[in-house]
């Protein structure tokens, strides 16, 4: 208790040393020039903030109980969670259509896409333990390859999906050659260079890419064969079945395609974690020279973990070309790979469903403490709450680091940290 | 007939040489031990029989076939199998995964009854069965580091110091559970120790190895008897 408060007061001290400079001195722009103004407050209430925080993590960590939960978490659990969490998402995600929001379905879309690259991105740090910090890398890949067969040859998506993902996994592979002897750190910076790499070429390769001004009019999906048109012609979705065209159609389409392109990452995963080859990549995660020792070909076991992940981040890249209609190098930053892994480390690595909720929350959770906000300040006529909607993109990083820091807290192994054993009795 | 021979190997890390022309032979059935101090030697001796780091010179020849320089991940599928130095279990995952790991690299599919035999032999493991291998006390991880190697139904045994950090009762099971299936399956065991005395005692024979030479041999018997065996490796322990 007396430590407790001991290193409550040190952290408030520090935060002092923090927030009195960074929020408590504020540049204005004054009748002459800037003016230095004070908000001593705005400052008191931050440290203060750390100072309850702080205390009260020190509390709860302390709480009664602590050896038996030591033990709980120390058997591999088959994540009870599993059982309902799973079935009651898939649910949802298959009914999410049905409410015929546009929002709602436009989100779910992203949130998916999201969770398909994070299920693709575990496969390698979660499964075979290989830090990429280049994911995005793949995801641009498969996008530019799905854009530029269509404008170059002027093939379709189905014919371009599968060519995305191939063509993502050899990029896999070569990628994977040169870090064969890299981990850890070293990996994490190659990759980082990779992913930094292949932004780089794409903004500067002009006379194939288009550079920075990205390649537009990417053919859109069709359902076997029907467009999604407006022009009611006899070869629109629309038009074949007879019902009046509407937008909403080919968003609810693409839905479920990538809905559909998420559960094959995840089925394939799940079938990959119970053969010899997904036990190898946990293995390798584990222990390299002990799986050495065993005989495991440690260089086809790390390529094909890339090359797996590879054509899942391929796939998702192949799929927002032809959701967006338009590419271009700016939606394959850094920022992109830290989400996904954010995603994948948030949600416990090695874990589907952990990795989905992750997703659901840092993608979706966002977008609706937003309009959760904005309803509550239209509702009260407060311009506090509005005002806080407003600015929320804003502070999409903070929220992000906080969430982080609270995970680290209280769930430093993600969200769903049991491993579901692969090896079970028949 | 020797399972195992190496005429003459030396092994590098980079410029330093770890192994000055070594000869060695393992007979079938046979359980031989290769003392020495610390820094000897030994462990390069043993990760140079499954070619990592590779020998520079020499030849290692094992079942009538020269292995020198075949890949890692395939000398292992010949029916060598290896208990590596400090365990290395796979912490995460459980003991049964552990195991099956074992065989199923080795290409078996036949699972099951290889895990009983093991479970037959280190009964601890059985209650542990689903349990994370990082759970596990150090002698319990010690069986499974072994019982993964078996599980590869393995032909020679490569063991390297499986007393390394245990308390002698639990040093004497495992060497215990040695010699029983040495009895009992013929298995062949390579067993690099530097507790001399429980190995030379366990051993058919043994040789010494000193700053990567082996400078002595013979049964471990004859072993234990030479006074400069005891001078430098059993006086003030055992």
């Amino acid at each position: 208790m007396k430590s407790a408060l001991r290193d409550a007061c040190l952290s408030a001290a520090i935060a002092l040393g923090l927030f009195a400079p960074m929020v408590g001195l504020v540049l204005d722009n004054g009748d002459q020039g800037l003016v230095l103004r004070g908000r001593p407050i705005a400052a008191a209430v931050l440290v203060a903030l750390v100072f309850v925080g702080r205390f009260g993590m020190h509390l709860w960590a302390d709480r009664p109980g602590k050896e038996a939960r030591a033990i709980r978490a120390s058997r591999v659990v088959p994540a009870g969670v599993n059982k309902f969490v799973a079935p009651i998402l898939l649910g949802a995600a298959i009914m999410l259509p049905l409410t015929g929001s546009r929002y709602y379905v436009d989100l779910g879309t992203l949130v998916l896409t999201y969770v398909m690259l994070g299920w693709g991105l575990n496969i390698v740090v979660g499964l075979a333990g290989l830090l990429d910090l280049g994911y995005v890398a793949f995801y641009a890949v498969g996008a530019y390859a799905y854009a530029l067969l269509a404008e170059t040859f002027g093939l379709g998506f189905w014919t371009c999906l599968p060519l995305a993902g191939i063509l993502a996994a050899f990029w896999g592979v070569l990628l994977g050659f040169p870090v064969l002897r890299l981990r850890g750190d070293y990996l994490a910076i190659v990759t980082l260079a990779f992913g930094e790499i292949i932004r780089v070429l794409l903004i500067n390769w002009v006379s194939l890419t288009h550079g920075p001004n990205g390649i537009g009019d990417i053919p859109r999906p069709t359902l076997f064969g029907l467009r999604f048109g407006m022009d009611d012609g006899d070869d629109t979705f629309a038009g074949f079945f007879g019902i009046e065209p509407q937008t909403v159609h080919r968003v609810i389409f693409l839905y479920y395609l990538i809905f559909a392109l998420a559960l094959l990452t995840n089925w394939v995963t799940l079938r990959l974690r119970r053969l010899p080859l997904g036990r190898a990549w946990e293995a390798l995660r584990e222990d390299e020279i002990a799986c050495r020792s065993l005989g495991i070909n440690v260089t086809n076991t790390k390529l094909t973990a890339f090359a797996t992940g590879a054509l899942f981040g391929g796939l998702a890249g192949a799929f927002f070309a032809t959701r967006q209609a338009f590419v271009s190098p700016e939606s394959f930053t850094f920022i992109e790979s830290a989400t996904v892994l954010a995603i994948v480390v948030l949600g416990g690595l090695g874990s589907q469903l952990g990795v989905a909720l992750a997703a659901l929350v840092m993608v979706g959770g966002l977008e609706m403490l937003r309009d959760l906000l904005s309803t509550i300040g239209e509702q009260m006529g407060s311009a506090l709450f509005s005002g806080l909607a407003g600015d929320l993109p804003t502070y999409r990083m903070l929220i992000f680091g906080l969430a982080l820091v609270v995970m680290m807290v209280l769930r430093p192994r993600g969200l769903v940290s049991g491993r579901t054993a692969t090896a079970v009795l028949r | 007939m020797n399972l195992l021979s190496l005429r003459g190997v030396s092994t590098f890390y980079g410029a330093i040489q770890a192994l000055r022309d070594v000869s060695l032979e393992v007979e079938e059935g046979e359980i031989v031990t290769l003392i020495g101090a610390n820094g000897a030697g030994k462990s390069t001796l043993m990760m140079t029989v499954c070619g990592n780091p590779r020998a520079r010179s020499g030849t290692i020849v094992y079942d009538g076939r020269d292995i020198t320089q075949v890949p890692t991940h395939l000398i292992m599928r010949q029916r060598i199998a290896q208990a590596p130095e400090g365990r290395r279990i796979f912490g995460r995952m459980t003991v049964r995964e552990n195991l099956v790991m074992g065989a199923e690299v080795a290409g078996h599919t036949d699972i099951a009854p290889l895990l009983d035999q093991v479970c037959d032999l280190f009964p601890r493991l059985r209650e542990r069965l689903t349990q994370r291998g990082g759970t596990l006390s150090g002698g319990e991880q010690q069986m499974l580091a072994i019982g993964r190697a078996l599980m590869a139904k393995p032909r020679l045994l490569l063991l390297d110091e499986p007393s390394l950090g245990l308390a002698p009762l639990v040093v004497r099971q495992i060497f215990t559970a040695i010699r029983t299936l040495n009895r009992e399956t013929g298995l062949t065991v390579l067993l690099v120790e530097q507790n001399a005395h429980q190995a030379l005692r366990l051993a058919h024979r043994g040789y010494v190895l000193v700053n990567g030479t082996i400078t002595m041999a013979g049964t471990g018997a004859e072993l234990l008897a030479r006074p400069e065996i005891r001078a430098a490796y059993l006086e003030g322990g055992h």
